[in-house]
Protein backbone atom coordinates (compact mmCIF):
# COMPACT_ATOMS: atom_id res chain seq x y z
CA UNK A 1 0.00 0.00 0.00
CA UNK A 2 0.91 3.33 -0.48
CA UNK A 3 1.90 5.58 1.97
CA UNK A 4 -0.27 8.59 1.03
CA UNK A 5 -2.91 6.19 0.28
CA UNK A 6 -2.26 5.40 3.91
CA UNK A 7 -2.60 8.70 5.40
CA UNK A 8 -5.42 10.36 3.32
CA UNK A 9 -7.78 7.53 3.38
CA UNK A 10 -8.56 8.05 6.63
CA UNK A 11 -9.82 11.67 6.85
CA UNK A 12 -13.01 11.16 4.62
CA UNK A 13 -12.59 7.72 2.82
CA UNK A 14 -12.51 5.64 5.97
CA UNK A 15 -12.34 7.69 8.74
CA UNK A 16 -12.13 6.27 12.17
CA UNK A 17 -15.09 8.43 14.08
CA UNK A 18 -17.85 8.53 11.34
CA UNK A 19 -17.23 4.90 10.04
CA UNK A 20 -15.12 3.09 12.08
CA UNK A 21 -16.82 4.25 14.99
CA UNK A 22 -13.80 4.38 17.28
CA UNK A 23 -12.47 7.18 19.28
CA UNK A 24 -15.62 8.64 20.36
CA UNK A 25 -15.40 9.54 23.83
CA UNK A 26 -12.60 12.22 23.55
CA UNK A 27 -14.32 13.62 20.41
CA UNK A 28 -17.29 14.73 22.80
CA UNK A 29 -15.49 15.96 26.19
CA UNK A 30 -12.66 17.79 24.81
CA UNK A 31 -14.24 19.72 21.69
CA UNK A 32 -15.45 23.02 24.39
CA UNK A 33 -12.13 24.87 22.84
CA UNK A 34 -10.10 24.43 20.04
CA UNK A 35 -6.80 25.52 22.16
CA UNK A 36 -7.82 22.07 23.64
CA UNK A 37 -8.53 20.00 21.00
CA UNK A 38 -5.14 20.64 19.19
CA UNK A 39 -3.15 19.42 22.29
CA UNK A 40 -5.32 16.52 22.16
CA UNK A 41 -5.03 15.86 18.39
CA UNK A 42 -1.03 15.90 18.84
CA UNK A 43 -0.94 13.74 21.64
CA UNK A 44 -3.69 10.91 20.02
CA UNK A 45 -2.11 11.45 16.54
CA UNK A 46 1.60 10.59 18.02
CA UNK A 47 0.98 7.96 20.51
CA UNK A 48 -1.13 6.31 17.71
CA UNK A 49 1.78 6.52 15.32
CA UNK A 50 4.65 4.87 18.15
CA UNK A 51 2.27 2.59 19.15
CA UNK A 52 1.23 1.01 15.96
CA UNK A 53 5.08 1.05 14.96
CA UNK A 54 5.65 -0.74 18.21
CA UNK A 55 3.12 -3.63 18.15
CA UNK A 56 4.40 -3.84 14.46
CA UNK A 57 8.19 -4.15 15.43
CA UNK A 58 7.03 -6.75 18.13
CA UNK A 59 4.33 -8.75 16.23
CA UNK A 60 6.35 -11.95 15.10
CA UNK A 61 7.70 -12.51 18.47
CA UNK A 62 4.36 -12.19 20.56
CA UNK A 63 2.08 -15.29 21.27
CA UNK A 64 -1.52 -14.34 20.00
CA UNK A 65 -3.32 -15.25 23.35
CA UNK A 66 -1.40 -12.47 25.49
CA UNK A 67 -0.97 -9.58 22.65
CA UNK A 68 -3.91 -7.93 23.78
CA UNK A 69 -1.93 -6.99 27.11
CA UNK A 70 1.28 -6.65 25.54
CA UNK A 71 -0.26 -3.78 23.35
CA UNK A 72 -1.88 -2.25 26.53
CA UNK A 73 1.38 -2.21 28.08
CA UNK A 74 3.07 -0.09 24.61
CA UNK A 75 -0.03 2.07 24.29
CA UNK A 76 0.34 2.42 27.76
CA UNK A 77 3.81 3.25 28.24
CA UNK A 78 3.34 6.22 25.02
CA UNK A 79 0.21 7.63 26.97
CA UNK A 80 2.48 7.86 30.27
CA UNK A 81 5.41 9.72 28.46
CA UNK A 82 2.40 11.95 26.76
CA UNK A 83 0.83 12.99 29.94
CA UNK A 84 4.31 13.65 31.65
CA UNK A 85 5.07 15.83 28.48
CA UNK A 86 1.44 17.61 28.46
CA UNK A 87 1.98 18.32 32.58
CA UNK A 88 5.43 19.67 32.04
CA UNK A 89 4.62 22.17 29.15
CA UNK A 90 0.90 22.73 28.59
CA UNK A 91 -0.24 22.67 32.39
CA UNK A 92 -3.33 24.53 31.89
CA UNK A 93 -4.80 22.51 29.28
CA UNK A 94 -3.77 19.50 30.96
CA UNK A 95 -5.63 20.15 33.78
CA UNK A 96 -9.02 20.66 32.27
CA UNK A 97 -8.98 17.73 30.01
CA UNK A 98 -6.85 15.52 32.99
CA UNK A 99 -8.95 12.25 32.70
CA UNK A 100 -9.72 12.36 28.93
CA UNK A 101 -5.56 12.34 28.46
CA UNK A 102 -5.25 8.83 30.40
CA UNK A 103 -8.06 7.73 28.72
CA UNK A 104 -6.17 7.95 25.05
CA UNK A 105 -5.41 4.15 26.47
CA UNK A 106 -8.44 2.96 25.91
CA UNK A 107 -9.25 5.18 23.38
CA UNK A 108 -10.47 2.10 21.15
CA UNK A 109 -8.86 3.96 18.14
CA UNK A 110 -5.32 3.39 19.57
CA UNK A 111 -6.14 -0.28 20.34
CA UNK A 112 -8.53 -0.77 17.27
CA UNK A 113 -5.93 0.46 14.73
CA UNK A 114 -2.91 -1.79 16.52
CA UNK A 115 -5.07 -4.29 16.77
CA UNK A 116 -6.50 -3.97 12.79
CA UNK A 117 -3.37 -2.93 11.28
CA UNK A 118 0.24 -2.62 13.05
CA UNK A 119 -0.85 -6.99 13.80
CA UNK A 120 -0.30 -7.68 10.23
CA UNK A 121 1.85 -4.89 8.46
CA UNK A 122 5.51 -3.37 8.65
CA UNK A 123 6.45 -0.97 11.12
CA UNK A 124 6.91 1.99 8.16
CA UNK A 125 3.40 1.21 7.18
CA UNK A 126 1.86 1.23 10.35
CA UNK A 127 3.41 4.24 11.26
CA UNK A 128 2.08 6.12 8.99
CA UNK A 129 -1.33 4.36 9.24
CA UNK A 130 -1.37 5.82 12.74
CA UNK A 131 -0.64 8.89 11.34
CA UNK A 132 -3.43 9.06 9.23
CA UNK A 133 -5.93 7.92 11.42
CA UNK A 134 -4.84 10.74 13.94
CA UNK A 135 -5.71 12.94 11.02
CA UNK A 136 -9.00 11.38 10.10
CA UNK A 137 -9.71 11.77 14.02
CA UNK A 138 -8.42 15.65 14.11
CA UNK A 139 -10.47 16.27 11.05
CA UNK A 140 -13.47 15.45 13.00
CA UNK A 141 -12.58 17.12 16.08
CA UNK A 142 -11.29 20.12 14.74
CA UNK A 143 -14.51 20.25 12.39
CA UNK A 144 -16.70 20.27 15.81
CA UNK A 145 -14.47 22.71 17.95
CA UNK A 146 -14.76 25.15 15.41
CA UNK A 147 -18.40 24.87 15.87
CA UNK A 148 -18.55 24.77 19.28
CA UNK A 149 -16.25 27.19 19.93
CA UNK A 150 -17.46 29.80 17.54
CA UNK A 151 -21.50 29.63 18.01
CA UNK A 152 -20.86 28.71 22.04
CA UNK A 153 -18.97 31.27 23.14
CA UNK A 154 -17.97 33.62 19.93
CA UNK A 155 -14.40 32.73 19.76
CA UNK A 156 -11.70 31.09 18.13
CA UNK A 157 -8.70 30.05 20.00
CA UNK A 158 -9.95 32.46 23.26
CA UNK A 159 -9.94 35.29 21.05
CA UNK A 160 -12.88 37.08 20.44
CA UNK A 161 -14.39 36.68 16.70
CA UNK A 162 -18.14 37.91 17.56
CA UNK A 163 -18.80 40.12 20.42
CA UNK A 164 -21.16 38.80 22.95
CA UNK A 165 -24.20 40.85 23.77
CA UNK A 166 -23.06 40.97 27.30
CA UNK A 167 -20.00 42.85 26.21
CA UNK A 168 -22.07 45.38 24.35
CA UNK A 169 -21.93 43.37 21.30
CA UNK A 170 -24.73 41.85 18.76
CA UNK A 171 -24.15 38.14 19.63
CA UNK A 172 -26.12 35.97 22.06
CA UNK A 173 -24.09 33.04 22.79
CA UNK A 174 -25.31 30.09 22.25
CA UNK A 175 -25.63 28.06 25.41
CA UNK A 176 -26.43 24.60 24.00
CA UNK A 177 -23.35 24.60 21.83
CA UNK A 178 -21.55 24.73 25.25
CA UNK A 179 -22.75 21.60 26.30
CA UNK A 180 -21.83 17.90 25.47
CA UNK A 181 -24.35 16.75 23.66
CA UNK A 182 -24.72 19.36 21.02
CA UNK A 183 -21.24 17.36 20.22
CA UNK A 184 -23.38 14.34 19.41
CA UNK A 185 -25.50 16.20 17.19
CA UNK A 186 -22.76 17.88 15.10
CA UNK A 187 -20.77 14.76 14.67
CA UNK A 188 -23.93 13.06 13.39
CA UNK A 189 -24.34 16.57 11.14
CA UNK A 190 -20.36 15.44 9.77
CA UNK A 191 -21.61 11.91 9.03
CA UNK A 192 -24.52 12.43 6.94
CA UNK A 193 -22.62 15.11 4.63
CA UNK A 194 -19.64 12.10 4.41
CA UNK A 195 -22.57 9.56 3.37
CA UNK A 196 -23.76 12.24 0.99
CA UNK A 197 -20.22 12.70 -0.62
CA UNK A 198 -19.51 8.83 -0.56
CA UNK A 199 -22.90 7.05 -0.78
CA UNK A 200 -20.79 3.38 -0.32
CA UNK A 201 -20.46 4.39 3.70
CA UNK A 202 -24.13 4.31 3.54
CA UNK A 203 -26.13 1.24 5.88
CA UNK A 204 -28.93 -0.48 5.07
CA UNK A 205 -30.56 -0.19 8.38
CA UNK A 206 -31.11 2.65 10.93
CA UNK B 1 -23.70 6.46 56.87
CA UNK B 2 -26.00 3.71 54.37
CA UNK B 3 -27.76 7.10 53.45
CA UNK B 4 -24.29 8.53 52.04
CA UNK B 5 -23.41 5.31 50.28
CA UNK B 6 -26.98 5.04 48.96
CA UNK B 7 -26.65 8.77 47.75
CA UNK B 8 -23.44 8.61 46.00
CA UNK B 9 -25.09 5.29 44.22
CA UNK B 10 -28.36 7.29 43.11
CA UNK B 11 -25.86 10.03 41.79
CA UNK B 12 -23.77 8.25 40.35
CA UNK B 13 -26.71 6.12 38.22
CA UNK B 14 -28.37 9.50 37.23
CA UNK B 15 -26.50 12.31 37.65
CA UNK B 16 -23.43 11.80 36.95
CA UNK B 17 -24.44 8.98 34.72
CA UNK B 18 -20.59 7.73 33.25
CA UNK B 19 -22.56 7.58 29.43
CA UNK B 20 -24.52 9.94 28.80
CA UNK B 21 -22.91 12.66 31.54
CA UNK B 22 -18.60 11.66 30.82
CA UNK B 23 -19.33 9.99 27.45
CA UNK B 24 -17.16 7.53 28.46
CA UNK B 25 -17.67 3.72 26.83
CA UNK B 26 -18.77 5.23 23.96
CA UNK B 27 -17.32 3.57 20.97
CA UNK B 28 -19.01 0.15 22.09
CA UNK B 29 -22.26 2.56 23.51
CA UNK B 30 -22.72 3.09 19.76
CA UNK B 31 -21.33 -0.24 18.06
CA UNK B 32 -23.02 -2.80 20.20
CA UNK B 33 -27.00 -1.61 20.77
CA UNK B 34 -28.40 -2.39 17.57
CA UNK B 35 -30.82 -5.49 20.01
CA UNK B 36 -31.63 -4.27 23.27
CA UNK B 37 -30.78 -8.40 24.57
CA UNK B 38 -27.47 -8.10 23.59
CA UNK B 39 -26.73 -4.67 25.32
CA UNK B 40 -28.08 -6.31 28.35
CA UNK B 41 -25.92 -8.79 27.92
CA UNK B 42 -23.34 -6.10 27.86
CA UNK B 43 -24.60 -4.30 30.49
CA UNK B 44 -24.18 -7.05 32.93
CA UNK B 45 -20.87 -7.32 31.86
CA UNK B 46 -19.69 -4.14 32.56
CA UNK B 47 -21.52 -3.89 36.10
CA UNK B 48 -19.57 -7.43 36.81
CA UNK B 49 -16.13 -6.14 36.25
CA UNK B 50 -16.72 -1.96 37.26
CA UNK B 51 -17.96 -3.94 40.45
CA UNK B 52 -15.05 -6.02 40.83
CA UNK B 53 -12.04 -3.63 39.13
CA UNK B 54 -12.89 -0.14 40.99
CA UNK B 55 -12.71 -1.68 44.64
CA UNK B 56 -9.34 -3.53 43.45
CA UNK B 57 -7.64 -0.56 42.08
CA UNK B 58 -8.56 1.52 44.99
CA UNK B 59 -6.74 -0.75 47.19
CA UNK B 60 -3.84 -0.32 44.90
CA UNK B 61 -4.03 3.19 45.02
CA UNK B 62 -4.30 3.40 48.71
CA UNK B 63 -1.47 1.50 49.68
CA UNK B 64 1.01 0.65 46.92
CA UNK B 65 0.81 4.30 44.57
CA UNK B 66 0.09 7.22 46.51
CA UNK B 67 3.00 9.31 47.83
CA UNK B 68 3.58 8.00 51.18
CA UNK B 69 1.95 4.73 50.36
CA UNK B 70 4.42 2.67 50.52
CA UNK B 71 5.45 3.99 54.58
CA UNK B 72 4.30 0.09 55.39
CA UNK B 73 7.31 -1.30 53.72
CA UNK B 74 9.69 1.66 54.77
CA UNK B 75 9.67 3.55 51.46
CA UNK B 76 7.68 6.37 52.99
CA UNK B 77 9.46 9.10 50.80
CA UNK B 78 8.70 6.90 47.45
CA UNK B 79 5.34 8.26 45.41
CA UNK B 80 4.42 5.96 42.53
CA UNK B 81 1.20 7.53 41.29
CA UNK B 82 2.55 8.57 37.81
CA UNK B 83 2.54 4.93 37.29
CA UNK B 84 -1.48 5.16 37.68
CA UNK B 85 -2.65 4.39 34.62
CA UNK B 86 -0.67 1.29 33.75
CA UNK B 87 -1.13 -0.31 36.68
CA UNK B 88 -4.99 0.04 36.10
CA UNK B 89 -4.94 -1.19 33.05
CA UNK B 90 -2.92 -3.86 34.02
CA UNK B 91 -5.39 -4.68 36.62
CA UNK B 92 -8.62 -4.38 34.71
CA UNK B 93 -7.10 -6.73 31.64
CA UNK B 94 -5.97 -9.09 34.46
CA UNK B 95 -9.40 -8.99 36.08
CA UNK B 96 -11.25 -9.29 32.65
CA UNK B 97 -8.96 -12.26 31.86
CA UNK B 98 -9.79 -14.36 35.18
CA UNK B 99 -13.62 -13.23 35.10
CA UNK B 100 -13.70 -15.00 31.85
CA UNK B 101 -11.97 -18.22 33.08
CA UNK B 102 -13.84 -18.10 36.34
CA UNK B 103 -17.05 -17.85 34.40
CA UNK B 104 -15.75 -20.77 32.06
CA UNK B 105 -15.57 -22.77 34.97
CA UNK B 106 -18.45 -22.23 36.88
CA UNK B 107 -21.20 -20.41 35.15
CA UNK B 108 -21.00 -21.91 31.60
CA UNK B 109 -24.71 -20.56 30.99
CA UNK B 110 -23.23 -16.89 32.22
CA UNK B 111 -20.31 -17.45 30.20
CA UNK B 112 -21.84 -18.25 27.14
CA UNK B 113 -23.86 -15.39 26.99
CA UNK B 114 -21.21 -12.73 27.70
CA UNK B 115 -18.79 -14.69 26.25
CA UNK B 116 -18.05 -12.32 23.15
CA UNK B 117 -18.16 -8.85 24.97
CA UNK B 118 -15.75 -9.61 28.08
CA UNK B 119 -12.66 -8.65 25.85
CA UNK B 120 -14.83 -5.96 24.81
CA UNK B 121 -14.66 -4.39 28.11
CA UNK B 122 -10.90 -4.40 28.45
CA UNK B 123 -11.14 -1.00 25.80
CA UNK B 124 -14.65 -0.10 27.21
CA UNK B 125 -13.22 3.41 28.68
CA UNK B 126 -15.83 3.29 31.23
CA UNK B 127 -13.94 0.64 32.94
CA UNK B 128 -10.75 3.16 33.10
CA UNK B 129 -12.58 6.35 33.50
CA UNK B 130 -14.42 5.01 36.52
CA UNK B 131 -11.18 3.94 38.26
CA UNK B 132 -10.14 7.54 37.52
CA UNK B 133 -12.74 9.31 38.76
CA UNK B 134 -12.39 6.96 41.93
CA UNK B 135 -8.77 8.43 42.07
CA UNK B 136 -9.63 11.92 41.38
CA UNK B 137 -12.45 12.19 44.31
CA UNK B 138 -10.47 10.47 46.71
CA UNK B 139 -13.03 7.65 47.46
CA UNK B 140 -12.35 5.42 50.64
CA UNK B 141 -12.75 1.55 50.22
CA UNK B 142 -16.18 1.79 51.07
CA UNK B 143 -17.18 4.38 48.74
CA UNK B 144 -15.43 3.14 45.83
CA UNK B 145 -17.61 -0.17 46.13
CA UNK B 146 -20.40 1.99 45.75
CA UNK B 147 -19.39 4.02 43.05
CA UNK B 148 -18.45 1.12 40.84
CA UNK B 149 -21.63 -0.65 41.59
CA UNK B 150 -23.62 2.53 40.76
CA UNK B 151 -21.25 3.97 37.92
CA UNK B 152 -22.01 0.63 36.05
CA UNK B 153 -25.27 0.30 36.26
CA UNK B 154 -26.10 3.59 35.45
CA UNK B 155 -24.64 2.84 31.99
CA UNK B 156 -26.29 -0.83 31.87
CA UNK B 157 -29.20 1.93 31.99
CA UNK B 158 -28.76 3.87 29.63
CA UNK B 159 -26.68 1.55 26.68
CA UNK B 160 -30.52 -0.65 27.48
CA UNK B 161 -32.48 2.42 26.70
CA UNK B 162 -30.61 3.79 23.37
CA UNK B 163 -30.92 0.14 22.36
CA UNK B 164 -34.64 0.02 22.74
CA UNK B 165 -35.15 3.38 21.07
CA UNK B 166 -33.28 2.08 17.71
CA UNK B 167 -34.73 -0.76 17.78
CA UNK B 168 -38.24 1.14 17.46
CA UNK B 169 -36.46 3.01 14.88
CA UNK B 170 -35.57 0.44 12.85
CA UNK B 171 -39.62 1.65 11.31
CA UNK B 172 -38.65 5.17 10.73
CA UNK B 173 -37.66 6.44 7.06
CA UNK B 174 -34.97 8.39 7.87
CA UNK B 175 -32.90 10.05 4.55
CA UNK B 176 -30.24 7.71 3.44
CA UNK B 177 -27.26 9.25 4.50
CA UNK B 178 -28.31 9.46 8.12
CA UNK B 179 -29.18 5.93 8.35
CA UNK B 180 -27.25 3.76 10.93
CA UNK B 181 -24.65 5.92 12.82
CA UNK B 182 -25.49 9.35 12.32
CA UNK B 183 -29.19 9.10 13.52
CA UNK B 184 -27.75 7.36 16.39
CA UNK B 185 -25.37 9.67 17.44
CA UNK B 186 -28.20 12.61 17.17
CA UNK B 187 -30.42 10.06 19.33
CA UNK B 188 -27.39 10.21 22.09
CA UNK B 189 -27.15 13.53 22.22
CA UNK B 190 -31.28 14.04 22.56
CA UNK B 191 -30.96 11.58 25.55
CA UNK B 192 -27.94 13.25 26.85
CA UNK B 193 -29.92 16.39 27.00
CA UNK B 194 -32.46 14.29 28.90
CA UNK B 195 -30.39 13.36 31.33
CA UNK B 196 -28.83 16.50 32.07
CA UNK B 197 -32.16 17.50 33.45
CA UNK B 198 -31.13 15.29 36.69
CA UNK B 199 -28.59 17.67 36.85
CA UNK B 200 -30.27 20.08 38.73
CA UNK B 201 -30.93 17.58 41.75
CA UNK B 202 -29.08 17.64 44.91
CA UNK B 203 -28.65 14.87 47.24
Amino acid sequence: MKIKELILDPIIKDNPIALQILGICSALAVTVQLKNVFVMCAAVTLVLAFANMGVSIIRNHVPSSIRIIVQMTIIASLVIVAEQLLKAYVYDQWKTMAVYVGLIITNCIVMGRTEAFGMKNGPIESFFDGIGNGLGYSFILIVVGFFRELFGSGKLFGIEVFQLVQDGGWYQPNGLMLLPPSAFIIIGFITWLIRMKDPSQIEESN
Amino acid sequence: MLEHYASLIIKAIFIENLALSFFLGMCTFLAVSQKVKTSLGLGVAVIVVQTITIPVNNLLYTYFLKAGALEWAGYGHVDLSFLGLISYIGVIAAMVQILEMALDKFFPVLYNSLGIFLPLITVNCAILGGSLFMVERDYNFGESVAYGLGSSIGWALAIAILAGIREKMDYSDSPEGIRGLGMTFMVCGLLAIVFMSFAGISL
